[in-house]
């Protein structure tokens, strides 16, 4: 089970009285299971929802709580995937997804197979001993999803994951994490700006405005995925020719539109 | 990178030219008598009785005895500065609290000299070895405990949210976060303690000793035996480079293991 809930949430910056106002009335309930995406303008606060799922910062006023329970501090049970990887420098591949596994004290037998199984889920048995540092940026990221995976956690967050890599990468990075959500299904909570990233890979997209942030409009990707049978496209770019597709992307890019500035910024 | 072992080559083509030009004034200075040859020995005469004190005995020990007791004791003070300071540090850059209560106290206590501690390491250790430890702990500790702070603390927020996200506790948090990205900046603060270490040592070897390089120094002056004292200041810059640069090699293999430019 993980469920997300986002109670009447507001953030401020800075003082309580005369700080930047960031999140404004933030409303958005995520069922298990479900991916949604996040998009809006840079700056609008996306990140900061993200944040508070996981823990690292609390909200100014209302609620935000996983399964009902109010979100206190960061814990193995929201893993959270960094947009620049975040990995410990000086641990291998293995150790660096072993962390989190030795801090629930598994026994050692059982954290063994567990890593193995999350090395083989993103094609990184032949690198466990290497260091982040002799991996290409994708192969970090990977590394990446695999120590969050691996935690079996209830609650997967994305922060922009594949924002710091190449175009080619992400493309392959996208279609393996929609692989992964088919084998082994979480609910996601994923942060970007790539408008045809989220109408791809999310169940929901929500829009957010500029700052103050709000959330402006969810849409179901869902119903238009199933009746249009997205799924029977192997490759990213069979998916981003449909004309639903396009139609969806199109709905978003213009309600973004609308919330850039008056110099188009 | 093309340019590397010429460029290497001309720097030290005018590292030499700088250190003959100083012995070449050296010289001069006592051959010519401007500075008379008691007070002020040639490099040779130098050199004679650094070699002279390689085997034969002054102030009851030859150069090399000397130096290894200087060098025991520089070593107690400099670890045991190492072992506490470098833990204290990591300890209060994750505990706020402890920095809180630390911080005032250090700050106050590190612009005391290290030799300005000498008339207590007399008074509690007399002439034993105590005091010059005393004497170097107090000029080797203050840059193990800033630099393993500063490295602890300013460690990328990003690492210790994903530690804790992945459910670190403290001791963990501490050994396998905080002191792995704190490594360079304790290994900077560790060759920095060695070298004042090394300094103070001598200082303190001037006053509250009774073997060491300082004392034979000391007992050379009240003989004016000046070519010793320089004997000495020449073996104290040798050890002291020596130090300096293996600590050097030893940082540059931490960072390249660590993938980091050197």
């Amino acid at each position: 089970m993980g469920s997300i809930r986002f109670d009447k949430v507001d953030k401020v910056f800075g003082p309580v009285s005369g700080g930047v106002k960031a999140l404004d009335d933030i409303n958005l309930e995520i069922a298990d299971k479900e991916f949604v995406a996040i998009v809006g303008p840079s700056g609008c606060g996306k990140t900061t929802c993200l944040r508070m799922v996981a823990g690292f910062e609390p909200p100014s006023a209302g609620i935000v709580s996983v399964n009902g329970k109010t979100v206190t501090s960061p814990g193995p049970d929201r893993a959270v995937v960094f947009q620049q990887f975040a990995l410990f420098p000086w641990k291998t591949v293995r150790e660096n997804i072993e962390l989190g596994l030795r801090n629930k004290n598994l026994p050692r037998a059982e954290r063994d197979g567990l890593v193995a199984g999350a090395l083989r889920l993103m094609n990184l048995e032949s690198h466990a001993g290497a260091f982040p540092h002799q991996l290409s940026g994708g192969m970090q990221q990977r590394v990446a999803i695999a120590r969050a995976y691996v935690l079996d956690p209830e609650v997967l967050l994305m922060d922009e994951p594949f924002g710091a890599l190449d175009a080619q990468t992400r493309v392959v990075m996208q279609e393996e994490l929609v692989r992964l959500a088919r084998v082994n299904p979480r609910t996601v909570l994923f942060i970007t700006h790539a408008v045809e990233e989220a109408v791809y890979l999310a169940d929901r997209v929500a829009i957010m405005t500029r700052r103050p942030g709000r959330i402006k409009e969810v849409l179901d990707i869902r119903s238009v995925r199933a009746a249009e049978n997205w799924d029977r496209h192997e490759r990213i770019e069979d998916v981003m020719d449909l004309e639903s597709f396009v139609h969806l992307r199109t709905q978003i890019w213009k309600s973004l539109r609308e919330e850039k500035g008056p110099h188009g910024a | 990178m093309q340019a590397t072992p010429l460029r290497l080559r001309e720097k030290c083509a005018w590292g030499a030219l700088g250190l003959l030009g100083f012995i070449g004034l050296w010289t001069a200075l006592s051959a010519f008598g401007i500075v008379p040859r008691q007070f002020l020995p040639s490099p040779l005469d130098v050199l004679a009785r650094f070699v002279h004190l390689l085997t034969t005995p002054f102030a009851g020990a030859t150069l090399p005895q000397h130096l290894a007791s200087s060098f025991q004791r520089y070593a107690y003070g400099v670890l045991l500065a190492a072992f506490i300071g470098v833990p204290l540090g990591l300890l209060m850059g994750w505990f706020r609290w402890l920095d809180d209560v630390v911080t005032p106290l250090f700050d106050g206590l590190r612009f005391i000299a290290p030799i300005a501690w000498v008339p207590f390491a007399a008074l509690w250790f007399g002439v034993g070895i105590g005091g010059p430890i005393l004497i170097i702990f107090a000029g080797a500790f203050p840059p193990c405990l800033i630099n393993a702070y500063r490295g602890a603390r300013f460690v990328e927020p990003r690492l210790i949210e994903a530690a804790r996200m992945l459910g670190t506790g403290h001791l963990r948090m501490i050994l396998e976060i905080l002191l792995p990205a704190a490594t360079p900046s304790i290994v900077s603060g560790l060759r920095v303690a060695a070298g004042l270490g090394w300094q103070s040592l001598v200082g303190a070897e001037l006053i509250v000793a009774a073997a060491g390089v300082g004392f034979m120094m000391v007992q050379a002056q009240a003989n004016v035996a000046t070519p010793t004292v320089m004997a000495g200041m020449v073996a104290i810059g040798l050890v002291g480079m020596a130090i300096d640069v293996m600590l050097r090699q030893g940082e540059a293999w931490l960072r390249r293991r660590r993938g980091l430019p050197a």
